[in-house]
């Protein structure tokens, strides 16, 4: 990019930001890039004879492909059809933001509602409308998480302790899966193990090879599986080597093993794979989830998988996302709301997108959020990972909001890390799949990411997981390691979670397990009826998610102020010389300092001792040819009244008001309080040489000159959300100090030891 | 065990109603101890679903008015005591262009029906057997 030409250089900037990285691309129905409509879209229609659908959305029975028949088949109730295609898709847009309107209500509607029907009422909803029903229509009330645990090396000893570290942040389910797909074994028996460390019921999976992942699941390492991907057109679908009957077979081969499943869909897969039809996002996505419902499957990832990065591309992109969110829970399914592959480099664009699902609610709010780094990220970067994780907590306590997610204890955290990796270490010495040496523990437990680590590669990993599958190991061989070597709370925890299998109550639709007790949409159903109803936090859940790490108060800004104190001493005293009088040396500048300045505060909020930004600014005026005198003010400590009382007292008319914190002013006698000379009002960015050259236009000032003004550059830093909350602790500490109508003290100020200025 | 099907008040069983769960040997779900597991009186297929369980959770479903995640759910209890291979070859069979004719599908249905009474996925097979026919499915691939 020439900068050189006829361009406003605010581009160049522009194209310096990481949106810029980003791919956008024109909105295309012909070729698929169309998020709501499209002129191929089919018209919302039905046709029953003899209670059987022989017509749906404009497409006769005999025309259906395997999707048609298979949704006339299982989704369309003919009971129901004709009474909800008969509503209007305005008014049924309108039953979903209606907080009086029940969601069973809807959900019992949409059994007899089209495809095409479903996305039109949908697409009439703004983005802010969408949110709102979302929070109304998902199926379980309490809201959830799920976070990916993986690494760059497959490193099982990594996996156990991230596994443990994201069971430690709250999430209900976490999901692996593998740089090389044959360390599969190796992945889930580790992720397992690491998942017991803690507490139990965070639910784990393996995504790996449709058929592999079933015999994971088998050997009971794993308990739910979500990677059973449907489409939405016929020749994605045969594509993805599979049919709404290989699928459907599949659910229920899961549930015939007691585990938990969702399908995967998602808007732009039909568009990447080339098989679209020339339809919107938005209706394919409703076809398939109208799809899953006819499966029987009890809940769906979508919103955000695989295709997200080419649906933001779109105008609309980010809306649709939602748009398919809703749809899935007005079709009653559980709702993994995809907030999964990272759709841009922008961060601005990921909180945003973020954002009103965390408002909102969720069944898994992510599916899943990266527990780990970006780079060791194996599905791909997540919308957010190990590195914004802070941020998300820090989003829920600004919003009051449950993100399902709990701040960390540093040293609990480091403590759960070492335990995992004890336990797994333990099991691979049981089993004999491998002798990990203390300095490989110790490198994972410190470690933020796999690049920090000296432990197992990838090639190695690959013999402990042949051996895993080849030996025929299952979670009962891991449990006894873990119980034979001391580890037996881990040993019960990986128990009670297999034995869920046995009742099948994680099952049902949007089952997670929350202190050790299912909680899903048959138990905690969501009953949002408007304010005060559906899920609220309960204040020690606030309480926990307030807990961020670093909070200030009041003791540790006067602990923090404390440990100056000592320091200070050993570089100045002050000593009161009795009431001040206002002086008559016509160059004569006073310093007015504040009731807290040097006597119970000590550092500038740049971190200046106050005795060296005092000496600077007697320097200063003594520089100019000023004479400096030094007053202490009792009766306020406003900057503005300092630095006029300071004034107003001088022989010169000028006086320099400061506070402890550092903020000073120039002002000069008889002008309004807030009119001064000039104000130092970033104390946090102002150095001493800026202080110094501010005493020198004190003094030049009181010569009746024009100084050229001090201006103190800020960079564009966000002053206040560094500062402000300790600006304000420390204001209210000089404002306690000071006393109505307290006369002004003389104060001899004697610097010590070489600090003289 | 009772007649009577559990409903939402019954839910979750392992919680509210554990007479009325127990494992494939008919132990009960208190019995499936860290120490049982310890001293091998009991194993992976104690830790195993229930055609009886499915059944009761499709009960549930259907009071919840979840009749399609019911209607799974009797279909995986017709899978439990299919041995996983078989499953594994069902499933392989299914996906587009495996079985090159219906008759290798509607076989497979009759083996589901013959050895395991497996009725309702012996005629979803079936079904999947027309609709393979119907769009041209039974064809090269690989």
């Amino acid at each position: 990019m020439t900068t050189g030409s006829n361009r406003w250089r605010r581009f160049a900037d522009w194209d310096e930001r990481p949106l810029r990285l980003d791919n956008f691309a024109v909105e295309d129905a012909a070729n698929g890039f169309a998020a709501f409509s499209s002129p191929q879209d089919p018209k919302p229609a039905i046709g029953l004879a003899e209670g059987r659908i022989v017509m749906m959305d404009g497409v006769a029975e005999a025309d259906f492909d395997m999707i048609d028949l298979f949704i006339a088949r299982y989704h369309l109730d003919p009971a129901i059809t004709e009474e909800a295609m008969a509503i209007p898709a305005e008014d049924l847009a309108a039953m979903l933001v209606d907080p009086k309107v029940p969601r069973t209500e809807l959900v019992r509607l949409a059994h007899g509602l089209t495809p095409a029907r479903l996305a039109e009422v949908v697409a009439q909803l703004s983005a802010l409308e969408i949110a709102f029903s979302y929070a109304k229509m998902r199926a379980r009330k309490t809201p959830g998480n799920q976070g990916h645990v993986t690494n760059a090396k497959d490193d099982p000893l990594q996996l156990a302790a991230d596994a443990a570290t994201a069971v430690a942040l709250g999430f209900d389910e976490i999901e692996t899966t593998m740089r090389v797909s044959r360390n599969a074994w190796s992945n889930a028996l580790a992720c397992c193990v690491g998942a017991a460390v803690g507490r139990w019921g965070t639910l784990f999976q393996c995504s790996s090879e449709e058929a592999e992942e079933l015999k994971i699941g088998m050997a009971g390492f794993t308990s739910y599986a979500e990677t059973v991907s449907v489409y939405g057109t016929e020749k994605a679908f045969v594509d993805g080597d599979d049919t709404p009957w290989s699928k459907a077979f599949l659910a229920a081969a899961y549930a015939s093993r007691g585990i938990k499943m969702r399908c995967t869909s998602g808007a732009g897969a039909e568009l990447l794979m080339g098989f679209h039809e020339a339809k919107s996002l938005l209706y394919l996505e409703t076809r398939c989830l109208c799809l899953q419902r006819a499966m029987g499957v009890q809940g769906t990832q979508n919103g955000g998988i695989d295709g997200a990065p080419l649906t933001a591309s779109i105008p609309g992109g980010m809306r649709e996302l939602m748009a398919e969110n809703l749809i899935a829970v007005w079709l009653d399914l559980e709702c993994a709301s995809g907030n999964d592959a990272r759709p841009t480099e922008s961060e601005i664009r990921v909180g945003a997108k973020i954002i009103p699902y965390m408002l909102a609610g969720s069944d898994l709010i992510c599916s899943g959020m990266g527990s780990i780094l970006k780079y060791d990220n194996s599905f791909n970067p997540s919308l957010l990972n190990g590195e914004e994780i802070e941020d998300y907590l820090v989003l829920q306590r600004d919003f009051e909001t449950d993100g399902a997610l709990t701040p960390l204890d540093e040293t609990k955290v480091l403590d759960l890390r070492r335990r995992a990796l004890g336990a797994l270490s333990a099991v691979f010495e049981e089993l004999d799949l491998g002798r990990p040496t203390a300095a490989m523990k110790e490198s994972v437990a410190l470690a933020s990411g796999s690049a920090e680590t000296e432990s197992y590669t990838a090639g190695q990993v690959a013999e402990i997981s042949e051996a895993i599958e080849r030996r025929g190991i299952t979670v009962v061989d891991v449990i006894q390691a873990l119980a034979k070597r001391g580890f037996r709370e881990e040993a019960e925890h990986l128990l009670n979670l297999v034995r869920l299998r046995v009742s099948g109550d994680y099952l049902q639709t949007s089952a997670l397990v929350r202190d050790g007790k299912i909680l899903s949409a048959v138990n905690d159903p969501n009953d949002y009826q408007g304010p005060g109803s559906g899920y609220r936090m309960s204040e020690a859940r606030r309480q926990e998610v307030n807990a961020i790490r670093e909070v200030l108060d009041r003791e540790t800004v006067l602990r923090d102020a404390a440990r100056f104190k000592k320091d200070e001493a050993a570089r100045i005293r002050y000593r009161e010389m009795g009431e001040a009088t206002a002086g008559s040396e016509p160059l004569e500048v006073i310093i007015g300092l504040s009731p807290a300045f040097g006597s119970h505060l000590f550092r500038s909020l740049a971190g200046h001792s106050l005795a060296d930004v005092l000496a600077a600014l007697k320097s200063g005026i003594e520089a100019g040819g000023g004479k400096a005198r030094i007053l202490r003010f009792r009766h306020t400590a406003d900057t503005s009244f300092l630095g006029l009382s300071a004034a107003s007292l001088a022989g010169s008319g000028v006086g320099i008001g400061i506070q402890a914190k550092g903020t000073a002013v120039i002002h000069r006698k008889g002008r309004l309080p807030h009119n001064n000379l000039e104000l130092f009002s970033n104390a946090p960015i102002t150095s001493l040489d800026h202080y110094r050259r501010f005493g020198e236009n004190a003094a030049a000032y009181a010569k009746g000159t024009a100084p050229e003004p001090v201006v103190v550059p800020t960079h564009g830093m966000a002053l206040g959300a560094r500062h402000h909350a300790r600006v304000a602790l420390i204001y209210a500490i000089e404002t306690e100090m000071s006393q109505e109508g307290a006369a002004p003290l003389e104060i001899e100020a004697t610097w010590l030891e070489q600090r003289a200025p | 065990m009772t007649d009577k099907k559990p409903g939402i008040a019954d839910y979750p069983l392992a919680e509210r109603r554990p007479d009325l769960v127990e494992s494939a040997k008919g132990q009960p779900l208190e019995a499936l101890t860290l120490e049982a597991l310890e001293q091998q009186q009991i194993g992976m297929e104690d830790l195993r679903i229930t055609p009886e369980a499915l059944r009761q959770q499709a009960a549930i479903a259907r009071d919840a008015g979840r009749a399609t995640l019911a209607q799974n759910f009797e279909r995986a209890a017709e899978l439990v005591p299919v041995p996983q291979d078989l499953v594994m070859d069902i499933y392989e069979l299914l996906r587009p262009g495996r079985a090159k004719n219906k008759a290798e599908l509607l076989a497979m249905a009759e083996r589901l029906r013959e050895e395991h009474g497996a009725e309702v996925m012996a005629g979803f097979l079936e079904e999947a057997a027309e609709v393979y026919e119907a769009r041209g499915l039974f064809t090269y691939r690989f």
